[in-house]
């Protein structure tokens, strides 16, 4: 679907999102769009509700027994809530890096292919390829080259962020939700995951949660703000920082409290 | 607020404690009695246990030589030897392993990751722990009337071993239960967020890490099978049997019971005590190497991440 005021392409279409957990409400009519090849942020003070937000783009929110939804989540037109719609097919075109690095206590080439082989790959030589070009994409490649087959806990913690990345991308989604990717690391770390995003969303659709406005502001090209299970203003990264239209965004993004 | 923080406290509500040093003195009194109380209670339990296994292996001396563990069992103390016994016990343990390893695994992962949390999973759960402390006559019992008499198995290997995988099953069950349970969720979450359906994380990621873990329990209830006797005297396990058992419907007889009805028989002849101690010596060897590799297992996957 073509969105005819951005001139882009629309890959989410959140309509009226409503998310309980048990009798408490922690979404509340979200409306958003999210845009092909387009970082989108995620910001917002702790228990605003947007990790569970990104968790309901790709439905890993079930996971927990208590929740209920209600509205649409649109995805290339198709809605995700709808019976039709498997999550085990959702979740290889929405690939997801979580908080913290989870690497799987296999080697680093086992990481990279564990997405493929469950997909039911088995040439080796085809794995083999997926292996390096994820590892290229998510610049680990050469870190990594000469010791594939080592634990990947024997990786630093950036690291193994990135090869959670590049353990998504061998999956080769559309879309890649990233739930606080920098939160566990070091500045220099947090730079490298940056300076990744910014390459890969040539190639894929991101939406990013993050603590950071700073980071927020210096990768992304659209803004959500969330407070208290509310989207409070979705806007161009540059509108909402320079120029937000609601005071409570004005003051998030001032520092006056979160 | 803030002022109140700063306030210094009046002195005046500072106030010097009377010690009494005689208290003190009283107290570091009891202290060094308890800790020789303690030591005492440690050097006695370890004392007892130096006091038995030196008199069994001084009895055991002469008796226990490679005739007597492949020697056939026989009425005369001299020539009898504890074979049919060995094969007896390694027969049970291969109905007890497969059945209970299955059975076991496959439990605690329909109770750990498919089962809906509620009260009716509380209930088995609470249920299966309590299964692990019924007295192991009660199993006997049960493997009597269930397998010797109604299956129509008779007192043959498999009737046993199938008792014994009754008795150890809860154990096996809670200890892949506790594996399953430490598996970190953020590890099945990198799994389900790359499309893969329970079963294929259960499989790829939720077991390789927990093995290690059901496998120490698992070696442990084994132990615990290869030295039960009471299940297997219930089941009528024949006193003397002078030929192997061949295939898992023949008769038997295993290491404990063999020991059981030895000591039972030394009125009767003085040298079957020896040959008790002899095969309680082989038993304990193979139980102290079973829970050396179950310790060594543990110690080699200890968690990395």
């Amino acid at each position: 679907m073509k969105d005819t005021i951005e001139n882009k392409n629309v890959v989410y279409d959140v309509e009226g999102l409503n998310l309980w957990y048990g009798d408490n409400q922690a979404l509340k009519e979200i409306n958003m769009k999210i845009y092909e090849n387009e970082v989108t942020a995620i910001i917002g003070p702790s228990g605003c509700g947007k990790s569970t937000f990104i968790k309901t783009l790709n439905r890993m929110i079930e996971n927990i027994p208590v929740v209920k939804t209600s509205g649409k989540i649109m995805y290339h037109e198709k809605n995700i809530f709808d019976k039709s719609v498997r999550v085990e097919h959702l979740r290889t075109t929405v690939g997801m890096v979580f908080q913290k690095p989870n690497p799987f206590p296999k080697s680093i080439f086992e990481n990279v292919v564990y997405g493929p082989r469950i997909h039911g790959i088995k040439d080796k030589k085809l794995l083999a390829e997926i292996a390096e070009n994820s590892l290229k994409s998510a610049a680990l490649w050469d870190e990594v080259k000469d010791r594939l087959h080592d634990n990947a806990y024997s990786l630093s913690g950036g690291q193994q962020q990135r090869l959670c990345i590049a353990r998504c991308l061998a999956v080769q989604p559309d879309v890649i939700l990233m739930d606080e990717p920098t939160s566990a690391l070091d500045p220099i770390a947090t730079a490298k995951i940056e300076e990744l995003i910014d390459r890969l969303k040539e190639d894929y659709t991101i939406c990013i949660v993050t603590h950071s406005m700073q980071q927020a502001g210096r990768i992304s090209d659209k803004t959500a703000f969330f407070l208290m299970g509310e989207l409070v203003e979705f806007g161009t990264t540059e509108q909402i920082f320079s120029n937000p239209n609601d005071q409570r965004t004005e003051d998030y993004i001032t520092g006056r409290f979160g | 607020m803030e002022k109140a923080l700063l306030e210094p406290m009046p002195l005046e509500k500072k106030k010097r404690i009377e010690i009494d040093h005689g208290r003190i003195k009283k107290r570091v009194l009891i202290n060094k009695i308890s800790g020789y109380i303690f030591s005492l209670s440690t050097v006695f339990a370890l004392l007892v246990l130096v006091i038995l296994l030196y008199r069994i292996v001084v009895q055991s001396i002469g008796w226990l030589d490679f005739e007597f563990l492949t020697g056939m069992l026989s009425i005369f103390p001299e020539k009898a030897g504890i074979y049919g016994a060995i094969v007896g016990s390694v027969g049970l343990i291969m109905v007890v392993v497969p059945v209970t390893l299955i059975l076991g695994v496959a439990t605690a992962i329909y109770l750990e990751e498919y089962g809906t949390k509620g009260k009716i999973q509380d209930f088995i759960k609470i249920n299966i722990s309590n299964l692990a402390s019924v007295p192991s006559v009660i199993f006997g019992l049960l493997g009597l009337a269930v397998f010797s008499r109604f299956l129509n198995l008779g007192s043959s290997i498999l009737a046993g071993g199938l008792t014994l995988s009754l008795l150890v099953l809860p154990i096996i069950v809670v200890a892949s239960q506790e594996a399953i349970r430490a598996v970190p969720g953020f590890l099945k979450e990198a799994s389900y967020g790359m499309g893969a359906n329970k079963w294929t994380t259960i499989r790829k990621v939720v077991l390789p890490v927990a093995l290690p873990g059901i496998l120490t329990g698992s070696i442990l209830a084994m132990s615990r099978a290869l030295g039960e006797t009471a299940p297997l005297v219930v089941l009528g396990i024949p006193t003397l049997i002078l030929r192997v058992p061949e295939n898992l419907m023949s008769d038997f007889t295993a290491l404990p019971i063999q020991i059981y009805y030895w000591t039972l028989d030394t009125v009767l002849t003085k040298e079957y005590a020896n040959l008790a101690a002899a095969t309680i010596v082989v038993l304990l060897v193979v139980l102290f190497a079973l829970n050396s590799v179950a310790i060594i297992i543990r110690n080699k996957f200890q968690r990395k991440f």
